[in-house]
Protein backbone atom coordinates (compact mmCIF):
# COMPACT_ATOMS: atom_id res chain seq x y z
CA UNK A 1 0.00 0.00 0.00
CA UNK A 2 1.45 3.36 -0.95
CA UNK A 3 1.35 6.17 1.80
CA UNK A 4 -0.36 9.28 0.41
CA UNK A 5 1.18 12.70 0.28
CA UNK A 6 4.75 11.83 0.86
CA UNK A 7 5.66 13.89 -1.61
CA UNK A 8 2.49 16.03 -3.19
CA UNK A 9 1.16 18.03 -0.93
CA UNK A 10 -2.40 17.56 0.22
CA UNK A 11 -5.18 19.60 -1.49
CA UNK A 12 -6.75 20.92 1.45
CA UNK A 13 -3.59 21.48 3.81
CA UNK A 14 -1.43 22.50 0.70
CA UNK A 15 1.51 20.88 2.33
CA UNK A 16 2.84 17.05 1.98
CA UNK A 17 2.11 15.03 5.33
CA UNK A 18 4.73 14.72 6.97
CA UNK A 19 5.43 18.91 6.25
CA UNK A 20 2.26 19.27 8.57
CA UNK A 21 3.58 16.89 11.23
CA UNK A 22 7.25 18.32 11.88
CA UNK A 23 5.52 21.93 12.24
CA UNK A 24 3.09 20.27 14.91
CA UNK A 25 5.77 18.87 16.63
CA UNK A 26 7.78 22.29 16.58
CA UNK A 27 4.69 23.93 18.01
CA UNK A 28 4.73 21.40 20.71
CA UNK A 29 8.52 22.21 21.24
CA UNK A 30 7.87 25.52 21.13
CA UNK A 31 5.20 24.79 24.38
CA UNK A 32 7.86 22.53 26.03
CA UNK A 33 10.83 25.37 26.20
CA UNK A 34 8.74 27.90 26.60
CA UNK A 35 7.92 26.54 29.75
CA UNK A 36 11.20 26.19 30.86
CA UNK A 37 12.17 30.13 29.70
CA UNK A 38 8.97 30.92 32.08
CA UNK A 39 10.40 28.81 34.98
CA UNK A 40 13.97 30.71 34.32
CA UNK A 41 12.29 34.21 34.57
CA UNK A 42 10.70 33.20 38.11
CA UNK A 43 13.44 31.78 39.13
CA UNK A 44 15.35 34.84 38.51
CA UNK A 45 13.33 37.47 39.16
CA UNK A 46 12.34 35.67 42.52
CA UNK A 47 16.38 35.05 43.39
CA UNK A 48 17.46 37.32 46.23
CA UNK A 49 19.52 40.86 45.42
CA UNK A 50 23.17 39.86 44.70
CA UNK A 51 22.15 35.98 44.74
CA UNK A 52 22.01 35.24 41.19
CA UNK A 53 25.08 34.61 39.46
CA UNK A 54 26.85 36.53 36.77
CA UNK A 55 29.84 35.47 34.61
CA UNK A 56 29.89 31.70 35.80
CA UNK A 57 29.60 30.57 32.13
CA UNK A 58 32.59 30.59 29.07
CA UNK A 59 30.81 33.22 26.90
CA UNK A 60 34.20 32.44 24.53
CA UNK A 61 32.68 28.64 24.31
CA UNK A 62 29.07 29.76 24.06
CA UNK A 63 30.51 32.43 20.98
CA UNK A 64 31.97 29.50 19.46
CA UNK A 65 28.99 27.41 20.05
CA UNK A 66 26.28 29.81 18.43
CA UNK A 67 28.51 29.74 15.27
CA UNK A 68 28.99 26.26 14.81
CA UNK A 69 25.58 25.63 15.49
CA UNK A 70 24.71 28.68 12.89
CA UNK A 71 27.14 27.31 10.53
CA UNK A 72 25.55 23.70 10.96
CA UNK A 73 21.67 25.30 10.41
CA UNK A 74 23.61 26.67 6.81
CA UNK A 75 25.21 23.71 5.83
CA UNK A 76 21.62 21.56 6.29
CA UNK A 77 20.08 24.02 4.03
CA UNK A 78 22.14 23.47 1.65
CA UNK A 79 22.13 19.89 1.86
CA UNK A 80 18.88 20.48 1.32
CA UNK A 81 19.21 22.27 -1.53
CA UNK A 82 21.95 19.87 -3.04
CA UNK A 83 19.15 17.44 -3.16
CA UNK A 84 16.85 20.30 -4.52
CA UNK A 85 19.00 20.74 -7.61
CA UNK A 86 19.92 16.76 -7.84
CA UNK A 87 23.15 17.21 -6.93
CA UNK A 88 23.58 14.58 -4.16
CA UNK A 89 27.80 14.44 -4.01
CA UNK A 90 27.20 17.85 -2.75
CA UNK A 91 24.28 16.48 -0.18
CA UNK A 92 26.63 14.17 1.28
CA UNK A 93 29.43 16.78 1.81
CA UNK A 94 27.44 19.38 3.68
CA UNK A 95 25.26 16.63 5.72
CA UNK A 96 28.58 15.38 6.77
CA UNK A 97 29.93 18.71 8.06
CA UNK A 98 26.29 19.59 9.36
CA UNK A 99 26.96 15.82 11.49
CA UNK A 100 31.01 17.41 12.45
CA UNK A 101 29.53 20.35 13.42
CA UNK A 102 26.98 18.82 15.72
CA UNK A 103 29.38 16.94 17.52
CA UNK A 104 31.71 19.70 17.94
CA UNK A 105 29.47 21.64 19.44
CA UNK A 106 28.26 18.86 21.54
CA UNK A 107 32.66 17.98 22.63
CA UNK A 108 32.37 21.63 23.64
CA UNK A 109 29.00 21.47 25.36
CA UNK A 110 30.63 18.07 27.56
CA UNK A 111 33.45 20.08 28.31
CA UNK A 112 31.73 23.05 29.42
CA UNK A 113 30.07 20.61 31.73
CA UNK A 114 32.80 18.81 32.29
CA UNK A 115 34.18 21.96 34.17
CA UNK A 116 31.48 22.73 36.38
CA UNK A 117 31.30 19.04 37.92
CA UNK A 118 35.34 19.41 38.61
CA UNK A 119 34.63 23.16 39.96
CA UNK A 120 33.82 23.04 43.81
CA UNK A 121 32.56 25.30 46.52
CA UNK A 122 33.79 24.45 50.23
CA UNK A 123 32.36 25.95 53.20
CA UNK A 124 34.93 25.50 55.87
CA UNK A 125 34.22 25.35 59.14
CA UNK A 126 36.04 28.85 60.59
CA UNK A 127 33.30 30.61 58.12
CA UNK A 128 34.90 31.47 55.20
CA UNK A 129 34.36 30.00 51.33
CA UNK A 130 37.37 28.00 49.55
CA UNK A 131 36.15 27.51 45.59
CA UNK A 132 38.07 26.71 42.50
CA UNK A 133 38.93 23.64 40.24
CA UNK A 134 39.42 20.17 42.28
CA UNK A 135 43.00 19.04 41.32
CA UNK A 136 43.74 16.02 43.64
CA UNK A 137 41.71 14.09 46.86
CA UNK A 138 44.21 12.18 48.75
CA UNK A 139 44.02 8.83 48.63
CA UNK A 140 42.81 8.89 52.40
CA UNK A 141 39.99 11.50 51.79
CA UNK A 142 37.17 10.80 53.58
CA UNK A 143 34.44 13.75 54.27
CA UNK A 144 32.26 11.68 56.40
CA UNK A 145 35.19 10.06 58.90
CA UNK A 146 37.45 13.56 58.56
CA UNK A 147 40.68 12.08 57.10
CA UNK A 148 42.53 13.04 54.09
CA UNK A 149 42.74 16.20 51.79
CA UNK A 150 41.79 17.84 48.89
CA UNK A 151 43.57 20.36 46.87
CA UNK A 152 41.61 22.89 44.77
CA UNK A 153 43.07 25.65 42.39
CA UNK A 154 41.04 28.66 43.64
CA UNK A 155 40.28 31.15 46.24
CA UNK A 156 38.77 31.84 49.38
CA UNK A 157 36.22 34.40 50.55
CA UNK A 158 34.68 35.34 53.52
CA UNK A 159 30.95 36.10 52.08
CA UNK A 160 29.08 33.56 49.19
CA UNK A 161 28.25 36.40 47.75
CA UNK A 162 32.07 37.19 46.54
CA UNK A 163 31.19 34.18 44.31
CA UNK A 164 28.01 35.61 42.34
CA UNK A 165 29.24 38.39 40.26
CA UNK A 166 32.53 36.78 38.42
CA UNK A 167 32.32 40.23 35.90
CA UNK A 168 33.27 43.03 38.53
CA UNK A 169 36.92 44.25 38.31
CA UNK A 170 37.02 42.82 42.04
CA UNK A 171 36.72 39.41 40.93
CA UNK A 172 38.69 40.04 37.78
CA UNK A 173 41.69 40.54 39.95
CA UNK A 174 41.63 37.79 42.46
CA UNK A 175 44.87 35.66 42.14
CA UNK A 176 44.15 31.37 42.41
CA UNK A 177 46.56 29.80 43.98
CA UNK A 178 46.92 26.45 45.23
CA UNK A 179 44.78 25.68 48.11
CA UNK A 180 44.74 21.99 50.43
CA UNK A 181 42.27 21.90 52.61
CA UNK A 182 42.09 19.22 55.50
CA UNK A 183 38.62 17.21 55.43
CA UNK A 184 38.43 18.07 59.33
CA UNK A 185 38.54 21.50 58.54
CA UNK A 186 35.09 20.88 55.93
CA UNK A 187 32.26 21.98 56.70
CA UNK A 188 29.87 21.22 53.11
CA UNK A 189 31.67 20.53 50.32
CA UNK A 190 29.85 20.34 46.95
CA UNK A 191 30.74 20.96 42.83
CA UNK A 192 28.29 23.48 40.65
CA UNK A 193 26.88 20.32 39.32
CA UNK A 194 22.76 20.82 38.91
CA UNK A 195 22.17 20.54 42.67
CA UNK A 196 24.03 23.69 43.36
CA UNK A 197 21.46 26.08 43.63
CA UNK A 198 19.06 27.42 40.85
CA UNK A 199 20.75 28.97 39.17
CA UNK A 200 22.94 25.66 37.72
CA UNK A 201 19.38 23.41 37.95
CA UNK A 202 17.74 25.76 35.52
CA UNK A 203 21.23 25.61 33.84
CA UNK A 204 21.70 22.08 33.42
CA UNK A 205 17.98 21.43 32.56
CA UNK A 206 17.60 24.30 29.88
CA UNK A 207 20.92 23.62 28.07
CA UNK A 208 20.86 19.53 28.71
CA UNK A 209 17.52 19.09 27.00
CA UNK A 210 18.78 21.45 23.98
CA UNK A 211 22.00 19.27 23.80
CA UNK A 212 19.66 16.34 23.76
CA UNK A 213 17.56 17.82 21.03
CA UNK A 214 21.25 18.66 19.43
CA UNK A 215 21.98 14.66 19.68
CA UNK A 216 18.56 13.45 18.21
CA UNK A 217 18.69 15.52 15.58
CA UNK A 218 22.41 13.94 14.92
CA UNK A 219 21.08 10.74 14.87
CA UNK A 220 18.27 11.36 12.46
CA UNK A 221 20.91 13.36 9.98
CA UNK A 222 23.53 10.55 10.46
CA UNK A 223 20.84 8.14 9.33
CA UNK A 224 19.59 10.04 6.42
CA UNK A 225 23.32 10.76 5.17
CA UNK A 226 24.27 6.79 5.59
CA UNK A 227 21.85 4.11 5.56
CA UNK A 228 18.89 6.20 5.15
CA UNK A 229 20.14 7.80 1.54
CA UNK A 230 19.44 4.57 -0.03
CA UNK A 231 15.74 6.36 -0.85
CA UNK A 232 17.58 8.75 -3.06
CA UNK A 233 17.83 5.99 -5.71
CA UNK A 234 14.37 4.85 -5.54
CA UNK A 235 12.60 8.04 -4.99
CA UNK A 236 14.35 11.29 -4.75
CA UNK A 237 11.61 13.39 -4.39
CA UNK A 238 10.88 11.66 -1.03
CA UNK A 239 13.66 12.09 -0.23
CA UNK A 240 14.59 15.44 -0.63
CA UNK A 241 11.24 15.53 1.68
CA UNK A 242 12.52 13.73 4.49
CA UNK A 243 15.60 16.45 4.50
CA UNK A 244 13.53 19.24 4.29
CA UNK A 245 11.63 17.51 7.58
CA UNK A 246 14.74 17.24 9.34
CA UNK A 247 16.00 20.48 8.28
CA UNK A 248 13.72 22.21 9.75
CA UNK A 249 14.20 20.35 12.94
CA UNK A 250 17.72 21.37 13.26
CA UNK A 251 17.06 24.83 12.25
CA UNK A 252 14.20 25.11 15.32
CA UNK A 253 17.31 23.67 17.70
CA UNK A 254 19.61 26.40 16.66
CA UNK A 255 16.32 29.02 17.23
CA UNK A 256 16.36 27.74 20.46
CA UNK A 257 20.49 28.06 21.32
CA UNK A 258 19.45 31.82 19.64
CA UNK A 259 17.72 32.73 22.79
CA UNK A 260 19.66 30.03 25.12
CA UNK A 261 22.86 31.16 24.54
CA UNK A 262 21.91 35.57 25.90
CA UNK A 263 19.81 34.27 28.30
CA UNK A 264 22.41 31.65 29.71
CA UNK A 265 25.59 33.36 29.00
CA UNK A 266 25.17 36.85 28.37
CA UNK A 267 22.62 38.24 31.06
CA UNK B 1 10.43 25.97 1.06
CA UNK B 2 7.85 27.22 -1.59
CA UNK B 3 10.38 28.92 -4.00
CA UNK B 4 9.65 28.89 -7.34
CA UNK B 5 12.08 26.57 -8.85
CA UNK B 6 13.38 28.33 -11.84
CA UNK B 7 15.03 30.77 -9.55
CA UNK B 8 16.26 27.63 -7.61
CA UNK B 9 19.68 27.73 -7.79
CA UNK B 10 22.98 26.33 -5.67
CA UNK B 11 24.43 29.83 -6.14
CA UNK B 12 21.23 31.86 -4.70
CA UNK B 13 20.90 29.69 -1.60
CA UNK B 14 24.88 29.84 -1.06
CA UNK B 15 23.82 33.89 -1.15
CA UNK B 16 20.97 33.25 1.10
CA UNK B 17 23.24 31.63 3.73
CA UNK B 18 26.31 33.73 3.85
CA UNK B 19 23.50 36.73 4.97
CA UNK B 20 21.72 34.68 7.34
CA UNK B 21 25.63 33.73 8.73
CA UNK B 22 26.96 37.46 8.67
CA UNK B 23 23.15 38.41 10.48
CA UNK B 24 24.30 35.34 12.78
CA UNK B 25 27.95 36.99 13.23
CA UNK B 26 26.78 40.32 13.81
CA UNK B 27 24.37 40.00 16.42
CA UNK B 28 26.11 37.66 18.24
CA UNK B 29 28.75 40.40 18.41
CA UNK B 30 26.32 42.74 19.39
CA UNK B 31 25.43 40.92 22.26
CA UNK B 32 28.32 40.48 23.94
CA UNK B 33 28.72 43.94 23.33
CA UNK B 34 26.24 44.91 25.35
CA UNK B 35 26.45 42.56 27.94
CA UNK B 36 29.38 44.23 28.63
CA UNK B 37 28.16 47.80 28.83
CA UNK B 38 29.25 49.63 31.87
CA UNK B 39 27.16 49.49 35.13
CA UNK B 40 25.77 53.04 34.89
CA UNK B 41 23.68 51.23 32.38
CA UNK B 42 21.05 49.23 34.77
CA UNK B 43 20.55 45.53 34.05
CA UNK B 44 16.83 45.50 32.40
CA UNK B 45 18.50 47.85 29.99
CA UNK B 46 20.83 45.57 29.03
CA UNK B 47 18.73 42.85 28.96
CA UNK B 48 16.14 44.63 26.72
CA UNK B 49 18.86 45.17 24.21
CA UNK B 50 20.22 42.01 24.26
CA UNK B 51 16.72 40.12 23.82
CA UNK B 52 16.05 42.89 20.96
CA UNK B 53 18.91 41.68 18.98
CA UNK B 54 18.43 37.80 20.15
CA UNK B 55 14.79 38.50 18.54
CA UNK B 56 16.15 40.13 15.40
CA UNK B 57 18.53 36.91 14.48
CA UNK B 58 15.93 34.54 15.09
CA UNK B 59 13.52 36.19 12.84
CA UNK B 60 16.55 36.51 10.35
CA UNK B 61 16.91 32.45 11.05
CA UNK B 62 13.04 31.45 10.96
CA UNK B 63 12.41 33.76 8.13
CA UNK B 64 15.10 32.75 5.44
CA UNK B 65 16.58 29.21 6.52
CA UNK B 66 13.25 28.12 7.45
CA UNK B 67 11.33 29.82 4.65
CA UNK B 68 8.95 31.28 6.94
CA UNK B 69 8.15 34.02 4.41
CA UNK B 70 6.66 31.68 2.19
CA UNK B 71 5.15 29.33 3.93
CA UNK B 72 1.31 27.78 3.25
CA UNK B 73 -1.42 29.71 5.31
CA UNK B 74 -1.74 26.48 8.08
CA UNK B 75 1.56 26.63 9.04
CA UNK B 76 0.78 30.61 10.31
CA UNK B 77 -2.21 29.33 11.67
CA UNK B 78 -0.37 26.48 13.70
CA UNK B 79 2.04 28.69 14.68
CA UNK B 80 -0.36 32.05 15.84
CA UNK B 81 -2.11 29.51 18.29
CA UNK B 82 1.39 28.60 19.41
CA UNK B 83 2.65 31.94 20.63
CA UNK B 84 -1.04 32.79 21.62
CA UNK B 85 -0.77 29.88 24.50
CA UNK B 86 3.03 30.36 25.00
CA UNK B 87 2.61 33.94 25.48
CA UNK B 88 -0.76 33.25 27.41
CA UNK B 89 0.88 30.42 30.06
CA UNK B 90 4.14 32.66 30.43
CA UNK B 91 2.40 35.73 30.98
CA UNK B 92 -0.64 34.66 33.21
CA UNK B 93 2.49 32.69 35.24
CA UNK B 94 4.49 35.96 35.52
CA UNK B 95 1.21 37.94 36.25
CA UNK B 96 0.42 35.75 39.55
CA UNK B 97 3.83 35.03 40.80
CA UNK B 98 3.33 37.85 43.33
CA UNK B 99 -0.52 37.63 44.10
CA UNK B 100 -0.67 35.90 47.65
CA UNK B 101 -3.72 35.11 49.77
CA UNK B 102 -4.17 37.92 52.23
CA UNK B 103 -2.39 36.60 55.37
CA UNK B 104 0.50 35.03 53.95
CA UNK B 105 4.05 35.03 56.12
CA UNK B 106 6.37 36.38 53.68
CA UNK B 107 9.85 35.36 54.94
Amino acid sequence: MEIPYTVQPRPDTGLYNAKLGIWLFLASEVMLFGGLFSAYVLLRTGAEPGMWPHGWLNVTLGTINTLLLALSAITTLLAWAACKVRDFGKFKFFHACTILLALAFLGIKSYEYHDKFIHYEIALSNGTFADGHLKEKSADFDLKKKTGTVTLEGHIVEDRKELMDLRTEEAKSVKHSELVIKAEDIKKMQNYGPWHNTFTAIYFTMSGLHALHILGGTLVIFYLWGPGSKMWKTDPERFTNRIEVSGLFWHFVDLVWIFLFPVMYLT
Amino acid sequence: MSEPEKTFTMQSQIKLCAMVFSVVVIATALMIWASFLPPHYTWATKVAIILTIATVNAFFVASFLMHLLSEKKLVYTVLAFTVFFVIGLAGLTVWAMNDFPIGTAVH
